[in-house]
């Protein structure tokens, strides 16, 4: 029961009080390029969850069981980059097979994962918050990419609002976004202090 | 021949001055977005940020360069990801031996210069297309826009977060400092009014 528990803060946590977009800011350009339909952006919040879920625990398995004893920390990035560009490989092959319309839907944006800042950025930040279990480490990547939909999905629904709105020209576009994901940020700091 | 020479002058000075002005990487172009939120809280981190995104730059784009020609498309991202985790990881030692209090506060946002767009967008469109010396000169120049950005959004945040620049005291003795501004909140909104800023500007400019 305990172990649940702490399970359970820690997906709190990254979800809503440690949100890598609000309070660490990675993943800034697919939050800014893709939230402005909820449909798209609800798909790549999904692709990316499964993506870090998928890379999280790998990177961790490969550090814990791989690097670590070997002593070679020193080739961790290249690892971890080498990790998450096989898992984005996989996804996108399965989405094409199984998925086109969604496929065509990503362009772009399904490789770009492998060079998505929340991908590598929670690869990283399981070595900082020495996360030492397997279970830990799956539910706080998978928890980090759920944070990221819930960000991005928020961002849609009032960007697809904004649209109606008399925003002064020089605004108009990306600084209203910024702006927006401010106040936004400001909503999430009142999580702050829940849990660590 | 003359004319040969300055048209290819021409060439380098186009690609070294692009980025600081007409395609700034983080006010016109709006790539790699992390770092100007991230480690802008105070001027120091900024500078070093940009100075290891200078090196990062710099090196990627002439080993990407020198190889343009062995390139499989379908095998290109991956290839210039390990290049540039290369250069990040001996930049991470380096700050590290170094400069432990700078790594310490820039902490894990020296390895996501990996992942950074603007480094993967100038191998994709310039090193991997162009020569040694234009890849060479164009990384300095985006690299140095991309550093005078950060060090623009962290002047503004350092100032009215802490009155201070550098640790010297600028503000006058009655301003009281905005806690916020050092905040998540505080990036956001500076980036967006100076975006703002720039669009006006340049419209004004376009207007003339």
């Amino acid at each position: 029961m305990d172990r649940f528990f702490v399970l359970l803060t820690g997906f709190l946590s990254v979800v809503l009080v440690n949100n890598f977009v609000f309070t660490k800011f990675l993943g800034t350009c697919p939050y800014v390029g893709v939230s402005d339909r909820i449909s798209s952006a609800f798909g790549m919040g999904l692709a990316v969850t499964f993506v870090t879920t998928l890379s999280g625990t790998l990177t961790w398995l490969m550090d814990d069981l791989v690097l670590m004893p070997l002593g070679l920390e020193i080739a961790r990035y290249i690892c971890y980059i080498v990790i998450i560009a096989g898992a984005v490989q996989l996804v996108e092959m399965y989405v094409r097979k199984f998925v086109p319309s969604l496929y065509k839907a990503f362009g772009i944006f399904l490789p770009l994962i492998s060079t998505n800042c929340v991908v590598l950025g929670i690869c990283l930040f399981l070595d900082v918050w020495e996360t030492d279990n397997l279970l830990e480490a799956a539910v706080l990547s998978a928890g980090v990419g759920i944070g990221f939909t819930l960000a991005i999905c928020i961002m849609a629904c009032i960007r697809e609002q904004l649209k109606l709105a008399d925003v002064p020209a020089c605004l108009k576009g990306m600084p209203i976004t910024l702006i927006t994901a401010g106040l936004l940020a400001l909503a999430f700091m009142g999580f702050a202090g829940m849990i660590r | 021949m003359a004319k040969n020479d300055s048209g290819r002058i021409g060439v380098y000075k186009r690609a070294l001055l692009a980025g600081l002005w007409r395609e700034n990487p983080t006010f016109r172009l709006l790539i790699g977005m992390c770092p100007p939120l991230a480690v802008t809280t105070a001027v120091k981190p900024a500078l070093t940020m940009g100075l290891s995104v200078i090196f990062v730059l710099v090196c990627s784009n002439v080993v990407v360069s020198l190889m343009r020609n062995l390139l499989k498309p379908h095998l290109r991202i991956i290839m210039f990801t390990l290049t540039i985790s290369t250069f990040v990881t001996i930049c991470d030692l380096y700050l590290k031996a170094f400069f432990p209090d700078m790594s310490e506060i820039l902490g894990a946002y020296v390895p996501l210069i990996i992942v950074n767009c603007l480094i993967i967008f100038r191998a994709e469109a310039c090193a991997s297309k162009a020569g040694l010396i234009v890849s060479v000169l164009d990384a300095i120049g985006m690299g140095a826009g991309f550093t005078l950005a950060l060090c623009i959004i962290a002047g503004i945040r350092e100032v009215l977060s802490s009155g201070c620049i550098f640790g010297f005291r600028v503000m006058p003795g009655w301003f009281v400092p905005w806690a916020s501004m050092s905040m998540p909140v505080g990036a956001f909104v500076t980036l967006g009014l100076f975006l703002g800023l720039v669009n006006t500007f340049t419209r004004k400019m376009k207007k003339d």
